[in-house]
């Protein structure tokens, strides 16, 4: 078991930065997830873990030892590659045993480790198996068996589950979840799905143009995103974010005349960061938005999504000014003629301000 | 409704002028195509290779005017019993023995080194790739040249200045003393230099084919580089190898025009592979077709026979 450090890691290719200085501490048995759209450059973080992408300045320690330009052998990790990298001449059970047999273990102990793991993923009828006849999901599970079979110190994943459909996505989630909770290895989880990350993570490290976003819990980072990339990029749909004005302690919508009070813990914070000029980003979920007769905002049904257990509504509360259409998620019993007239209000305990010009979140104070 | 329409359709087809320009049906344009190659293939092919059979079972000469005399399995009993030509088998076995392995061996080496890129990699790659581009007769030609033992590039090389103590390589002497097999060993290194090549083309293209991940979970699963070499490098590139082994040992066992152009089969019998009997017997002075064709359906029973021992293995690494 291990923990991982990364101290101002960065990498360049040429005079690009595919990963900007980042700090991150992983501690042992974590799961963490790095999450961002594609070349965001979760992987390249990933890769320079692992030691197969060497770093253009900074640090990694694995359990406290400097490992920054050792061998990706000379680590004790395991790579979970996203097209599974199995070896296509070797069949199930050999390329399962490639690691033992790599480090000349003997055939008795090659043979109980392999089975132990084959048992653990389930995989014993495969074991004759060649790769180029396994199923996508197959074909991972012996991924994983060749990851676990060494017992590393910790597990890095590059979007194992990427090249899978959506069905199985979720059958294979779920498995990977129970292996972590069975075996409490540190893994570092690449994905460009925020669902898988929010389910699997204990953390997650949002990034976005080489750059870290935000680190935390998948409550914090889905509840109180750091910024407006986080806001908008975790959650199906992302956070609702319009513009507003600030004046006489109520936030007025742009374009508009309705007006919110602001909530309590913004009451002293938000003045002071909006530092007078008033422009601000309002933001709140699809879900705390209370659809009322007398709600604070008045807006006109756009078009209605059904989504099995609820309805989600797209609200056009604009008039040109502001951002337009919102999400509001609404019960799936009620009716909703489209260009019909809406009001709701937002939750204030869900409300959360941005700036817009630095784009980061404003910081609510510390109650109790 | 719908007939008079066709009626119309039909008739404003016919009414236009390119419609008459197709007079021949699409069965006709097939055989047009078709009957051509196959008459060439059944004139060039199928009927020497029939016919020659036919000879095999026969005494006949093509310079003789007299018609084939049937024989039956005679000339395969000769050629069977035949100590001489046994000899011949040996040494035609062990010169493909010997410049395959070697192909093999230095084409693989060759291939790894030039696998890499570095300034200048796909110049050096076409330098090396020339040999197999020559005309055999051309080879043996320059390297007759070159091994000549008074003024040849090969002698001096290896630093022998006076001829006398030197080695005459086709000759099969050093300094005079004759040396069994020297001459063979000769041409063989001409084969060698010529088509190691070839083997180097093939596994290169097998090597690029590995995919470079396969290597990082190699790295991961901490195999040494040369745990990767033998698990990973070799069995990728098998079924290729195999195949260049395969075009080698058919292609050795038909050596005709290197050592031809190099010896002539001699001196005395030490470069006397099977193919330059073949053509002693069938041509120069003898002109005994009917031996010749039955030791040609020999070599090519060999060549089949062997051909099926490789083609089994390719197919079945290829199976799985």
């Amino acid at each position: 078991m291990a923990t991982i450090e990364l101290q101002k890691v960065e990498k360049k290719f040429g005079a690009n930065h595919a990963v900007k200085p980042m700090d991150l501490t992983i501690a042992d048995g974590e799961f963490v997830c790095l999450l961002g759209p594609s070349g965001c450059g979760k992987t390249t973080t990933l890769r320079m873990i692992s030691g197969l992408e060497a770093v253009t300045a900074g640090k990694i320690l694995l359990n406290g030892k400097n490992v920054t330009w050792s061998h990706p052998s000379e680590r004790d990790i395991a790579f979970v590659f996203q097209f599974y990298a199995l070896y296509p001449h070797l069949n199930v059970y050999d390329n399962i045993a490639f690691p033992l047999r790599a480090e000349g273990e003997k055939k008795e102990a090659v043979e109980s480790r392999v089975n132990e793991v084959v048992d653990i993923l389930r995989i014993e009828h495969l074991l004759k198996t060649k790769p180029g006849k396994l199923s996508g999901g197959d074909k991972q599970r012996v991924a994983l068996a060749r990851a676990l079979v060494r017992r590393p110190a910790a597990f890095l994943m590059d979007e194992p589950l990427g090249a899978l459909d959506a069905e199985l996505r979720e059958a294979m989630r779920a498995e990977i979840k129970q292996l972590h909770v069975a075996q409490n290895a540190t893994t570092v989880y690449v994905t460009h799905d925020q669902v898988e990350a929010m389910a699997l993570g204990d953390r997650i490290v949002v990034m976005s143009d080489a750059v870290v976003q935000q680190i935390g819990t998948p409550a914090e980072v889905y509840y109180d995103p750091a910024n407006l990339f986080v806001a908008n990029f975790i959650g199906s749909p992302g956070m609702n974010l319009i513009a507003g004005k600030l004046h006489d302690g109520r936030v007025q919508v742009a374009g508009g005349v309705d007006t919110i009070p602001v909530p309590v813990g913004y009451r002293n914070t938000l003045p002071a960061a909006l530092n007078g000029a008033g422009d601000v980003t309002i933001g709140f979920r699809p879900e705390s938005a209370i659809l009322a007769d007398d709600g604070d905002i008045a807006g006109e049904i756009y078009a209605v999504d059904m989504h099995g257990s609820y309805k989600l509504l797209h609200i056009n509360i604009g008039n040109g000014a502001t951002s337009g259409i919102v999400h509001v998620r609404a019960d799936r019993m009620v009716t909703f003629p489209i260009g019909s007239a809406v009001r709701f209000s937002i939750d204030p305990k869900m409300m959360r301000f941005f700036d817009p010009q630095s784009k980061q979140a404003i910081q609510q104070e510390v109650t109790q | 409704m719908t007939v008079s329409t066709q009626a119309q359709i039909q008739a404003a087809g016919q009414a236009q002028p390119q419609r008459k320009r197709r007079e021949l049906s699409d069965r006709a344009i097939v055989n047009l195509f078709i009957w051509p190659t196959l008459i060439l293939l059944i004139a060039w092919n199928f009927f020497p290779l029939i016919y020659s059979l036919f000879l095999s079972f026969t005494d006949y000469s093509a310079i003789a005017n007299k018609p084939p005399q049937w024989v039956g399995f005679k000339n395969y009993a000769d050629i069977l019993t035949d100590t001489q030509m046994w000899k011949y088998f040996a040494t035609t076995g062990r010169y493909a023995l010997v410049t395959v392995g070697m192909q093999t061996i230095l084409g693989f080496s060759l291939a790894v080194l030039v696998r890499e890129k570095f300034r200048g990699s796909g110049l050096v790659t076409t330098l090396i790739l020339i040999p197999m581009m020559l005309s055999p007769v051309v080879v043996g030609l320059f390297w007759k040249l070159m091994y000549n033992p008074s003024f040849g590039y090969f002698n001096f090389l290896l630093g022998f200045g006076n001829p006398v103590n030197a080695p005459d390589m086709l000759a099969g002497r050093f300094a005079n003393v004759p040396v069994p097999n020297l001459a063979l060993w000769a041409v063989a290194l001409v084969d060698i230099w010529m088509w190691t090549p070839f083997v180097m083309l093939l596994v290169l293209s097998g090597l690029k084919a590995i995919p470079d991940y396969l290597y990082e979970a190699a790295a991961i699963d901490r195999a040494s580089s040369w745990f990767q070499f033998w698990r990973i490098t070799v069995p990728s590139v098998m079924p290729l190898l195999m195949i260049a082994i395969l075009f080698r040992t058919i292609e050795a066992f038909k050596s005709f025009d290197l050592v031809m152009g190099m010896t002539g089969g001699g001196p005395g019998d030490q470069t006397e592979l099977i193919a330059v009997n073949l053509y002693r017997q069938a041509f120069l002075g003898q002109w005994r077709t009917g031996r010749a064709s039955a030791l040609a359906y020999l070599i090519l029973i060999i060549i089949i026979a062997i051909s099926n021992l490789y083609i089994r293995y390719i197919n079945k690494a290829n199976e799985d």
